[in-house]
């Protein structure tokens, strides 16, 4: 017998679950979309992703090592999150040095001057996209068309508009409506699979899709985010689109286009800067749903998942206060 | 059929009831024993014998001081060699009768023999005495004086009796070995702390990891009018108090309250043997069962214990030593109970059971910070936020804390086994609890 015994309070026994299996799990649910990506823009995708990868943890690193000089925790998988994240918010033709900027912006100010991991109030790689969208607009909404020289790096730009770009410029009938048949017609369920334009991952909701559940099996998220964000945000499009059709895209259209299954499964339900309750996730998810929404179609932005999220972030406090979970033994009334 | 359980919070960490096959076997009693005056929750029994006494098994030693509290009977026959301070697993000293042990002498009132008796003779006020006479406490781990529980206040009354056979600590298998050797003498126990609650019906929980102690009491229950089995899903900290009778009577005991203000009376199913043998056969607590175990050992074993023998007397039975990489000793199980620096200290009343535990396994992971993934909350089967307690507990902010309802915390563990950073939630929410109630206390006081 050693002659060290460990005399600690209770319990003594500890649990499986790690902060690394934690974010390496969501790291996993990212791959199908990640697939995705590759196989609709190619070389790009690949390059943008390990670009964005490398830049998040290498600036955490710098940062840990020379700035903070405190224990270097890059390996715990946020920083990797951050940068797949990131990358899957910008186009694929996004110049690198624009990529670097942003995942500055990112774990710099967002995450590494709040104190680290845990401790940032909004999503980093959100904050580092509106960064990005806010500096350089032009590149930032020029989407490669997809399946074109896709292997072939560094060939002009040839950009096609994305669903929701389509819906803002011309309105409904540009989505190519029955009523109007001269309009190619968006095919719902390329939208669906991802055969859009549109940024790195956030093409093909059926890919989300299966992280999201993938993440739902591994117990990393609850179901209570996304499906009160996508079910809010169906709502307040369907609404509208019931009063007048020919006005506005119907709910369907919303939920898989652009960015809302990105971020309903994987920005919303970042676990550091949503709500600890279940009902202030509900109540979060539903605001934030309707944000998106009105953005959307009241905005001048065509997409606002982004933004419906970052200002939820900033209500998670406020939230967290007011949702506290229901307490055992408290508004009963028994004997 | 879907098994009842609580709905709010727990979890569920590896079951490793390595023992639940072994018979139960008594351990040789040693030349010498010391028994703790302070078993119990409440006032330390007060000595009544002295140095070159000579007493009896059976024989009163310690005497009840005050309203919570427990007389102490003699474990051995033999001469009382003195009185004196004593470690227990606390870690502070107690103090104790020591015994040099002669002999196996029974005082003449105990009935030795293995008939079971089922008439019972006492009228309810008389067992509540015997029951207070013969030093009976929760066997559960807390040992609270069990007449306390029968003794209720003006205009209190109660409806069921709930008997805890969830034993949902890892490793312990004390209480299953007790259902499956001891079934008619525990339901006979029911049936006498049925009578002497003024109860007409029973519920025994059990948890559906233990199908072979549901069957033969249930089976068994047939004969007992008003006694039930309920098999529960697997689900720790069912057997809290305020979990259990969540899980078998949906009823929810308000913040601050008793079972009883449900109408509930709950002891364990260990409490219903002892209550069985001191009203049928005049014992009082002498003795309990204590399950050893641990990966390290060969072999763990469950054994009846006298009270008063050291905790390595058990594991020289076993013919084993403290295996090599122990890294901690555990007395009581892994989620609630106190680890221990040796096993020299005295088995109680409360003693459930010892655990060894690996360097590897007792070694606490690194720290990590927060990342408000929100586990805590949903495990926290009082409904607290764990995260926000440990934060407010550490600045020493405890008006916060009361109103965060700290007090509520059962201390069951949950938010500290599931954290996947590893903090040590429940260490700060101990602390700031303590402060809580010192303040509550004074403000009393005033």
């Amino acid at each position: 017998m050693s002659n060290k015994l460990i005399v600690s309070l209770s319990p003594h026994e500890k649990g499986e679950l790690s902060v690394e299996k934690v974010m390496w799990g969501v790291v996993i649910a990212l791959m199908p979309s990640f697939a995705i990506s590759v196989y609709t823009f190619g070389f790009d995708a690949i390059k943008v992703v390990l670009l964005s990868v490398v830049f998040c943890i290498g600036i955490e690193f710098l940062i840990q090592k020379f700035m903070l000089k405190s224990e270097v925790t890059i390996l715990d998988g946020s920083a990797a999150i951050t940068g797949i994240l990131l990358a899957f918010n910008v186009p694929s033709n996004i110049p690198w040095w624009q990529l670097l900027a942003g995942s500055v912006v990112a774990i710099g100010i967002s995450k590494m001057a709040f104190g680290g991991l845990g401790k940032n109030p909004f999503n980093p790689a959100l904050v580092g996209r509106a960064f990005m969208l806010a500096s350089f607009p032009v590149e930032m909404t020029t989407w490669p068309v997809p399946f074109s020289n896709i292997w072939s790096p560094a060939t002009d730009a040839i950009t096609a508009a994305t669903p929701l770009g389509r819906l803002a410029e011309g309105g409904v009938k540009a989505l190519g409506a029955m009523t109007d048949p001269a309009v190619e017609a968006v095919d719902y369920i390329d939208i669906f699979i991802g055969k859009v334009g549109g940024s790195l991952g956030e093409i093909s909701a059926a890919a989300i899709l299966i992280g999201g559940i993938y993440m739902l099996f591994k117990k990393i998220i609850t179901w209570h985010i996304p499906v009160f964000y996508l079910l809010s945000l169906a709502g307040f499009s369907g609404l509208l689109w019931i009063i007048d059709p020919s006005k506005y895209a119907d709910p369907l259209f919303h939920l898989i286009a652009g960015g809302a299954m990105l971020g309903a499964w994987f920005m919303a339900t970042d676990l550091v800067t949503s709500p600890m309750s279940v009902k202030g996730q509900i109540i979060f998810a539903v605001f934030g749903g309707l944000l998106c929404g009105a953005i959307r179609i009241y905005g001048s932005y065509p997409e606002g998942c982004s933004y419906s999220i970052l200002i939820m972030n900033a209500f998670v406090p406020l939230i967290d206060k007011y949702s506290k979970p229901k307490r055992f033994g408290k508004e009963v009334n028994y004997g | 059929m879907k098994l009842k359980t609580f709905k709010l919070g727990g979890v569920h960490p590896p079951e490793n009831k390595m023992t639940a096959d072994i018979p139960v076997v008594p351990i040789d009693i040693p030349k010498r024993v010391s028994v703790i005056m302070s078993q119990h929750l409440g006032v330390p029994a007060v000595p009544v014998v002295d140095r070159g006494d000579k007493v009896k098994v059976g024989t009163l030693i310690g005497e009840a001081k005050g309203f919570i509290s427990a007389n102490i009977h003699s474990p051995v026959s033999g001469t009382v060699f003195k009185v004196d301070g004593v470690t227990d697993a606390t870690g502070y000293r107690k103090n104790a009768v020591i015994i040099n042990v002669e002999g196996d002498e029974w005082e003449e009132k105990i009935d030795k023999s293995d008939t079971l008796l089922k008439e019972i003779k006492l009228s309810s006020e008389e067992i509540i005495q015997r029951i207070k006479d013969s030093g009976i406490v929760g066997m559960g781990g807390a040992a609270f004086p069990t007449h306390v529980k029968y003794m209720f206040p003006e205009g209190k009354t109660a409806d069921t009796l709930v008997i805890n056979g969830v034993e949902c600590e890892p490793y312990l298998t004390s209480d299953h070995r007790v259902m499956l050797e001891r079934p008619d003498e525990i339901l006979v126990g029911v049936s006498i702390m049925m009578k002497a609650g003024k109860v007409d019906r029973a519920k025994i929980g059990i948890e559906s990891n233990k199908p072979d102690a549901i069957k033969i009491l249930s089976e068994k229950a047939e004969d007992y009018p008003g006694v039930e089995v309920v098999p529960l899903k697997v689900q720790y900290p069912q057997g809290a108090e305020k979990q259990l009778i969540k899980a078998l009577l949906n009823r929810e005991i308000p913040s601050g309250k008793l079972p009883l203000d449900v109408g509930c009376i709950v002891n364990n199913i260990g409490t219903a043997l002892a209550i069985y043998e001191a009203v049928q056969k005049n014992k009082p607590l002498i003795e309990r069962v204590v399950t050893l175990t641990g990966k390290g050992l060969k072999k763990g074993g469950n054994f009846l214990v006298r009270i008063g023998i050291p905790a390595k007397n058990l594991l020289e039975k076993l013919g084993e030593e403290i295996p090599e990489n122990t890294g901690k000793m555990i007395s009581g199980g892994p989620m609630m109970g106190k680890a221990i620096n040796h096993l020299d200290i005295p088995v109680t009343k409360g003693t459930s059971g010892i655990v060894l535990m690996s360097e590897e396994e007792s070694k606490r992971n690194k720290i990590q910070n927060c990342i408000r993934c929100s586990k805590c909350v949903s495990v926290c089967p009082m409904g607290l936020e764990p995260y926000l307690l440990e934060k407010l507990a550490e600045k020493d902010m405890f008006e916060e804390c009361e109103k965060e309802d700290i007090v509520d915390c059962i201390e069951c563990g949950s938010c500290s086994f599931t954290c996947p950073s590893s903090r040590q939630l429940l260490d700060h929410i101990r602390y700031g609890k303590q402060n809580v109630m010192r303040i509550m206390r004074e403000r009393r006081q005033q």
